[in-house]
């Protein structure tokens, strides 16, 4: 005699917890996640302070300068001397000129790395003054208590 | 006559979950490997326009404190020197003489409170210069931070020194 056996049917999880806190999860890591990334350059490690604290109110036309420590200067993604920043700060001279606004407008972030000479800012900074550009913020990040 | 109807729709209905939980997945894959803890970051403002322009300023309201760092070889804090007083490499003793200098936590702000003008060896690491402006702009006590002097300089580069 033949018995059908009710194992014969499929097995099935329970997937409800499971996509529950996948859901969770996603969530989570969606909040954190930071998109001002593009702000940062993995090369720059920059000087830690415990006064660093996020401004209150954004920089008027940030224009960000990364110095790596090697004393190369990194504007919007090309890499040259501190000597070739020129045509690099001229582009975005240009996109000031178009919002009519002068270079007195702008803030320069520059983003130093920790062990670049300190000359090598002043040299940077040097540079950016003859352009016209007066306002500057040195990027510091907080300093792990 | 009552006719049992076998209904297949008495089953419970099953839904598709499979292609769902791939595309999850992949979403909490990209979010994790995306995911990267970042730390506050702030900013230390310094207005230098450049000399002998009208944005300038033209007259001093008060005499600059000369911040002096001397820079070993490797490019190590040598030594700090604030208008002639040695602080030896204590950027601490630099902070406590400039919170009495500005008369404590009472004294002038924003645009009443001196001017330092910091005057660095080439080589000296960029990181000592932030302690350096770290120590003369302000204090941090417990959560609030003591603003002491806002405006800081450079004074010009000593190259080839």
């Amino acid at each position: 005699m033949k018995i059908k056996s009710h194992n014969q049917a499929k097995a099935e999880a329970d997937l409800t917890p499971m996509i529950d806190m996948v859901f969770q999860l996603i969530a989570f890591f969606m909040v954190l996640i930071n998109f001002s990334q593009s702000e940062q350059n993995d090369r720059v490690q920059l000087p830690d302070s415990q006064l660093a604290k996020p401004a209150e109110d954004k920089l008027e036309f940030p224009i960000v300068i990364h110095l790596t420590s090697e004393g190369t200067v990194i504007v919007g993604g090309d890499e040259t001397g501190v000597e070739g920043i020129r045509p690099l700060l001229g582009r975005e001279l240009e996109v000031l000129r178009l919002e009519k606004k002068t270079a007195a407008d702008a803030n320069i972030v520059i983003r130093g790395h920790r062990d670049v000479a300190g000359g090598r800012v002043q040299d940077l900074i040097e540079k950016c003054q003859a352009m016209g550009f007066e306002k500057f913020a040195l990027r510091v990040k907080e300093e792990p208590r | 006559m009552k006719i049992r109807k076998h209904n297949h729709t008495e089953d419970k209905a099953e839904l598709q979950m499979t292609s769902m939980i791939d595309v999850v997945f992949l979403l909490l894959i990209f979010f994790v490997m995306t995911f990267k803890i970042s730390v506050q970051e702030g900013d230390f403002n310094v207005r230098m326009p450049q000399p002998g322009t009208a944005a300038a300023p033209q007259e001093q309201t008060s005499l600059p404190l000369n911040l002096r760092l001397r820079a070993d070889g490797n490019g190590r804090i040598a030594e700090i020197i604030l208008n002639d007083n040695s602080f030896g490499q204590d950027f601490n003793a630099l902070n406590q003489y400039i919170l009495s200098y500005v008369g404590g936590t009472d004294g002038p702000q924003g645009e009443d409170s001196p001017e330092v003008e910091i005057d660095l060896d080439y080589n000296l690491r960029y990181e000592h210069v932030i302690q350096a402006i770290t120590a003369v702009t302000g204090q941090r006590q417990g959560d609030d931070i003591i603003r002491l002097v806002e405006k800081i300089k450079f004074a010009p580069t000593r190259k080839g020194e």
